[in-house]
């Protein structure tokens, strides 16, 4: 693809702390490569700002190459922008054309409040993982492959779902800001595998009843999260999310749960 | 934790939408069966009625349809209300159809819609019948009723509309309750999706050439 340069508007949100209310500002850019990342057209418009003695815009980031799930921006009314399965680090400019407008929002959701600007309060996922999105006792080092017989089927399917990176793109694109997707991805990939199996009822127990202490909304199956995941989580998560509640809730294995 | 808790998480919530959702798409199936007598002639959908309206076994599941459903509306109602209350500030650009059909997104629309069409509907048939058998002088011929309602074209109309909104809330419905009970696997998530869009289309098509059918004088 040629190379070509850009001069876009910005409109992205500014908030001081989650107690201000925000508002828009708008800004303007100049001779963007459409080679660049999004953050680093941000690290451009920041630098300018910086320059000329203002504040620059507070956005989360980390490992820039699509695995850590910090960079949520809601980028023209999507999770992460336009492109399917990637994160706003791995969304590129060529995207976008010469003179567009680009608005940029944090995730919106009451359960993750905004910290300033574009970052996000994220650590109602870290209470729900200690609800119950881990294994209790030690199981050791990595083993020798096939060490322990794992159907291949549920291997598989356990690997897709520890994809999940826990960046929020789920609720932010739930129109009831639903976090079942996130739980969902937790609960499959440990459910699915021996040494997760035997604290799974009291697991999707807890890790439910965390999940709504949070405010997070309840799933209504529309299907956005999984449109917007840049890690491509299924709703298939979801059906084994509830395969797994009802299980738990017929075979008695809740009672000690909660 | 006890029974009552685990149907009152927001799973649990979904599951007892789900539950009373598919018994009430089971009462559609029975419903549509005995209102499309009507194409056999006025004696087979009478003796139809008469055993809907007069065999104690179904009178007894009827208290059951009505708990159920209200059961469903209440419960859909609250959840709707309660999600919309999980983002006080609003996306200045919204995904809208980008991201998901408007239809699995206006679910509690849909649903206030039948309500609104099902009191009009109740009004006109069950409820006046009811009535009739209770205090008045028995049952009434509910084909002669339909046969007079469905001249006016307003009425028509709302049946219409209401066929409209019922067929968009059972495509989302059918494959929404599978999903919370579990049911859509890897295996079967296209086939119940499918089953899904094909039992709306039927059913509502069937229900709305009932009006059509009077109202043209195809059946008399």
């Amino acid at each position: 693809m040629e190379h070509y340069h850009m001069n876009l508007t910005l409109k992205v949100w500014k908030q001081k702390n989650k107690n201000e209310k925000g508002r828009f500002e708008t800004y303007q850019v100049k001779n963007i490569s459409s080679e660049m990342s999004f953050l680093e057209m941000f690290d451009v418009l920041n630098e300018q700002l910086v320059a000329e003695n203002k504040e620059p815009i507070a956005f989360d980031h980390d490992c820039r190459e699509g695995i850590c799930g910090m960079c949520s921006m809601y980028i023209n009314g999507r999770a992460h922008g336009p492109w399917h399965h990637t994160t706003t680090c791995q969304l590129h400019m060529r995207e976008y054309k010469d003179g567009d407008t680009i608005v940029v929002e944090p995730w919106r959701a009451n359960s993750f409040p905004v910290i300033k600007d574009l970052v996000v309060d994220r650590q109602a996922f870290d209470r729900i993982i200690q609800a119950g999105g881990y294994v209790s006792v030690n199981t050791g080092n990595a083993v020798d492959a096939n060490a322990i017989p794992i159907e291949k089927h549920d291997a598989d399917e356990s690997f897709a779902s520890a994809a999940c990176i826990g960046c929020g793109a789920c609720v932010a694109a739930c129109p009831n800001a639903s976090a079942m997707l996130f739980v969902s991805a937790k609960v499959s990939h440990l459910s699915l595998l021996p040494q997760g199996d035997p604290e799974r009822k009291t697991r999707v127990m807890n890790m439910i009843h965390q999940m709504d202490k949070e405010g997070f909304g309840s799933c209504t199956n529309i299907g956005a999260c999984e449109a917007e995941c840049p890690k491509g989580i299924s709703l298939e998560n979801i059906a084994r999310l509830n395969r797994e509640y009802l299980g738990a809730m017929f075979e008695g294995g809740s009672q000690n749960a909660i | 934790m006890s029974w009552k808790q685990a149907f009152s998480s927001s799973v649990g919530k979904k599951i007892q939408m789900s539950l009373t959702g598919i018994f009430l798409i089971l009462f559609l199936i029975v419903h549509c069966y005995i209102n499309a007598q009507i194409w056999f002639g006025e004696d087979a959908f009478l003796t139809a009625a008469h055993f809907m309206g007069t065999n104690v076994i179904i009178r007894t599941i009827e208290i059951g349809l009505f708990a159920f459903l209200i059961l469903h509306i209440v419960q859909g109602l609250s959840l709707w209300a309660k999600n919309s209350k999980r983002r006080n500030t609003r996306y200045a650009v919204k995904a809208g159809s980008q991201t998901s059909p408007w239809y699995r997104r206006s679910m509690g629309l849909l649903g206030t819609l039948i309500l609104l069409f099902l009191i009009i509907h109740l009004s006109k048939f069950w409820g006046p019948n009811r009535f009739a058998q209770t205090f008045g002088s028995g049952e009434l011929n509910l084909y002669e009723l339909m046969k007079e309602e469905f001249q006016n074209m307003v009425i028509v109309v709302i049946y219409l509309l209401g066929c409209i909104a019922l067929a968009w809330h059972l495509v989302h419905g059918v494959y929404s309750s599978m999903q919370t009970l579990g049911l859509t696997t890897h295996r079967y998530k296209t086939m119940i999706k499918n089953v899904g869009v094909a039992f709306s289309i039927i059913v509502t098509v069937i229900f709305a050439l009932m009006p059509i059918s009077f109202y043209m004088h195809w059946v008399n």
